[in-house]
């Protein structure tokens, strides 16, 4: 498939990450500066880039520090990259990885930068925890005061409940509901079974352990304090064994959201290298995939739309501009928020009223069950938010050279606040 | 560090150490540094070998004081001796070992710390007739003993040099002796043959940088002696593709970062662990063929025989010895894109417990002794396309792993042997490097004891 606009091609050389924990785990007194920062220097050291200029570094947190403003170049300068590698911060909820990385890859398409890094981090065991509005109002105050009386004053609106901190919510603003919440709803609407989701988080686990055995990431994962492995991973897990977890939301046939089938909160960190395909012949690096396009959507989610399902717009629009169906690829990575979001995003790329609905021609077409996310996914590997994306790129460039030539593969991620990001790689 | 450990490195404690004659050891004059003193040359019979070595070098000497045949008194050097370089490759009867003798005596009572004695002489089977032989085989005895009684440091080695061999063939070894690179190689003799590819460009070792453009794959490098000689290496100018367990990555990367290399997450007994180190050679650095490879990575699994059940037993194996030699059969493959290159080097790493067995580790003893018989097996066959097969077999080195010995018997290990102390992981980096080196290409099949003349290991 050859670059319409005449642009350099973007190509993924490989990609670093670390093992992603438990939160609360191994990386418990980990900070996401340290995760970012491991995740780079194990991608500097498996492709030589010690003391490198890299063009530019782009990586991003969903849970970030008010003192992590430029986490990512925190993270360079502590990391064997030259300290002339500028970076910059970006976010998009669990979308920022893949985000991050379609900005480096259209940064080398546009011939500003050479070679980049798109990146992710997060850690559930480091989140930042706020003061609460009236507490950090008074303190504001007190400080601004100009007096001794004044700052007494102000000090002095302080109420014992407004001591409790303010912990990070995963609750969207807009619907006052968490996340799993809305996957419940999804689930009701797209009548889910129990059964169904608990299959695809037991494939997830087998296909993950599969890989792991197989050596798959001992080019893709660095082993960070102690942890060598990801140890959401449960090798021997089953659909019974699955079945047996308590629901968390609802009652009755319609509570079908369990621990097994939603993401686990994790620790982690995750990178990407791209190059313009001609420096990465030049230092004699590996071009693994060609990054070839990408869409962002979003789902009116506050007027009732599916939080999680704004891919299913994204590939739609991504495939019909590109000419392409579901059966040219050979490989489909469809981030598994919950077991529900994959399996209600499939039955929406099936479905021609609700396409229709986005404004496309017809229903997307169907995703053959062998060729959909074949070493597992976030179930089973965990999902530190932000580091989500890059961990898929690099897994899927991996798979697509492992199959050859001209073989694609398409990339979905969903995020909060009704979004969502798509991206097409190709193998070089 | 234990309480009794403590107590001994208190002032009181070293009061009673020095007492007890366990007085704190010279600190080794190391790195590619020259000693202070002159170097003596002495030479026994017409022979220039030393002499024009010596120029190789790149070093001035001067005569050496010669002991007379009567007398107890020796003549004294009027200042500390940098080294003494003995050719004795004319020596061929018992009466000319006098000669020897007369000039190690006034030397050995002047050698500065971390001086040098080296004696040059001919391999047994290149002289003639029983007594020169036998003469021959005198000088290992005599060297060994001059290691025992140099003190501060100083150190005594024997070269066994082919009559085929010219100066330029010795240059790197005299070198690696007289510099601090030999810190901890004692008591020891080895052969140097002559080379059989193409010499090297000279000014590139001028600049103490021989390795330069050369590309180098280090087993085991995520920590202590691998790091090390990833980092000598590095520092010679070899480029560094660092291998390591999966499990090691951390370390890995952080090493490879260091040196500017590359890290390879690799479990070597793994059946595609020579076609991976293949294709990352082929692939990341542009063709380009392997220079060496130092096979250092190693495991123990210490149980007395009687314990020792067949998982313990072939795990040892595997790593250290079959896991070497599979990789080796890849790698020299002469189809085999990033393959080992003619003229090429292959580096082992035996053991003194592989040389004189060692109690509770008969598994890693006979991996280690299969490394020794491994080099010898292999060096005559690959002379040919100038490709050099050596180990070194490490004494008591300080690292992480022999830092968890119980410190007494560690103190009885370290003490044991004529240095007085144990050896730093960059001595033995430092002779795998000499290895390495491209001048090196007439030393092959050896085995170099880098263990401070250890009692243990012959």
């Amino acid at each position: 498939m050859p670059s319409p606009t005449g642009l350099p091609d973007a190509v993924v050389i490989g990609g670093n990450r670390t093992p992603f924990a438990k939160s609360g785990g191994a990386y418990a007194n980990a900070s996401a500066h340290d995760l970012l920062t491991a995740a780079l220097d194990g991608l500097v050291a498996r492709f030589g880039l010690a003391g490198t200029r890299v063009g530019e570094v782009a990586a991003g947190a969903v849970l970030k520090h008010s003192r992590d403003v430029s986490l990512t170049r925190e993270a360079v300068l502590s990391s064997a990259l030259a300290p002339e590698t500028p970076a910059v911060d970006l976010q998009l909820a669990c979308a920022t990885g893949l985000e991050a990385t379609v900005l480096i890859a259209n940064k080398i398409a546009l011939g500003q930068i050479q070679v980049g890094i798109a990146g992710g981090v997060d850690s559930a065991s480091d989140a930042p925890i706020a003061l609460s509005d009236p507490l950090r109002r008074a303190l504001l105050a007190a400080n601004a005061a100009t007096s001794l009386s004044a700052r007494v004053k102000a000090l002095a609106a302080i109420r014992p409940s407004h001591l409790k901190p303010d912990t990070p919510r995963l609750s969207e603003p807009r619907t006052g509901l968490s996340m799993g919440e809305h996957q419940a709803l999804t689930n009701l609407a797209w009548n889910l079974t129990r059964q169904a989701q608990d299959e695809l988080a037991a494939a997830s686990h087998h296909r993950l352990a599969r890989a792991w055995d197989a050596g798959f990431f001992d080019d893709l994962v660095t082993p960070y304090l102690g942890l060598t492995r990801d140890a959401v991973l449960r090798p021997d897990t089953s659909v019974e064994r699955l079945a047996t977890l308590k629901p968390v939301f609802g009652s009755g046939d319609a509570a079908t959201l369990t621990a097994g089938n939603s993401t686990a909160l994790s620790d982690g960190a995750a990178t990407v290298l791209l190059a313009e395909a001609g420096w990465a012949a030049e230092h004699h690096l590996p071009a693994l995939a060609r990054f070839v396009d990408a869409e962002v959507a979003a789902v009116d989610h506050p007027g009732g739309a599916d939080l999680l399902l704004a891919p299913v717009g994204a590939i739609g629009r991504l495939l019909t501009r590109r000419g392409l169906g579901l059966d040219d690829f050979q490989f489909i990575e469809i981030h598994e928020a919950f077991a529900g979001t994959v399996l209600a995003t499939l039955a929406a790329l099936e479905s021609e009223e609700y396409c229709r609905r986005l404004g496309l021609p017809g229903a997307v077409g169907t995703v053959e069950e062998s060729r959909l996310n074949v070493n597992g996914s976030s179930l089973a590997t965990g999902h530190p938010f932000a580091a989500t994306g890059p961990r898929i790129v690099a897994t899927l460039a991996t798979l697509l050279a492992g199959r050859g030539p001209g073989s694609r593969g398409l990339i979905s991620v969903c995020a909060a606040g009704g979004q969502g990001v798509v991206a097409i790689l190709e193998a070089v | 560090m234990s309480t009794l450990e403590r107590l001994f490195h208190s002032p009181a404690g070293q009061a009673v150490a020095r007492r007890a004659g366990l007085a704190a050891p010279t600190e080794l004059r190391r790195g590619r540094t020259w000693p202070g003193g002159e170097i003596a040359l002495a030479e026994l019979g017409p022979s220039r070998l030393g002499a024009d070595t010596l120029g190789l070098v790149g070093r001035p000497w001067r005569e050496p004081v010669v002991d007379a045949t009567d007398g107890d008194d020796p003549p004294a050097y009027e200042s500390p001796l940098g080294a003494l370089v003995v050719d004795a490759t004319d020596l061929r009867s018992i009466p000319d070992l006098e000669r020897l003798r007369a000039v190690l005596r006034p030397a050995a009572r002047a050698l500065e710390p971390s001086g040098r004695v080296v004696v040059l002489a001919r391999p047994t089977e290149a002289v003639d007739g029983w007594e020169a032989r036998a003469v021959a085989q005198a000088l290992d005895g005599l060297n060994r003993s001059v290691g025992k009684e140099l003190r501060h440091g100083a150190t005594a080695t024997l070269l066994y040099v082919d009559p085929a061999a010219d100066p330029p063939d010795l240059r790197s070894t005299l070198g690696f002796l007289l510099q601090g690179r030999s810190a901890f190689v004692d008591g020891q003799s080895w052969r140097v043959g002559p080379t059989l590819v193409p010499r090297v460009d000279e000014r590139a070792a001028a600049g103490g940088r021989p390795l330069k453009g050369r590309l180098v794959v280090v087993t085991g490098a995520a920590r202590g002696i691998g790091a090390a000689i990833a980092r000598v290496l590095a520092r010679d100018g070899a480029d560094i593709v660092a291998v390591d367990v999966p499990a090691a990555g951390q370390a890995l990367s952080a090493v490879a970062n260091e040196v500017r290399g590359t890290a390879l997450q690799l479990d070597i007994t793994s059946p595609q662990a020579g076609a991976r180190i293949a294709a990352h050679v082929a692939e990341r650095h542009g063709g380009a063929s392997l220079f060496g490879i130092v096979h250092n990575a190693g495991i123990t699994r210490d149980k007395l025989l009687v314990n020792t059940d067949a998982q313990r037993w072939r795990a040892v194996l595997d790593v250290n010895l079959a896991a070497e030699i599979a990789i080796n059969e890849v790698l020299l493959d002469p189809g085999m894109a990033g393959g080992l290159a003619e003229g090429g080097r292959i580096v082992g790493i035996a053991s003194t417990s592989g040389i004189a067995g060692n109690r509770g580790q008969a598994n890693y003893a006979a991996s280690k002794a299969g490394v020794v018989g491994l080099v010898r097996a292999m060096a005559p066959e690959l002379a040919g396309r100038g490709i050099t097969v050596n180990a070194v077999a490490p004494g008591f080195i300080e690292t992480e792993m022999t830092a968890k010995i119980p410190f007494v018997q560690r103190e009885v290990f370290r003490r044991s042997n004529s240095l007085g102390q144990g050896g730093d992981p960059i001595d033995v980096a430092e002779t795998i490097g000499y290895f390495l080196d491209p001048a090196s290409g007439g030393v092959t099949g050896q085995v170099v004891r880098v263990c401070g003349q250890n009692l243990v290991g012959a």
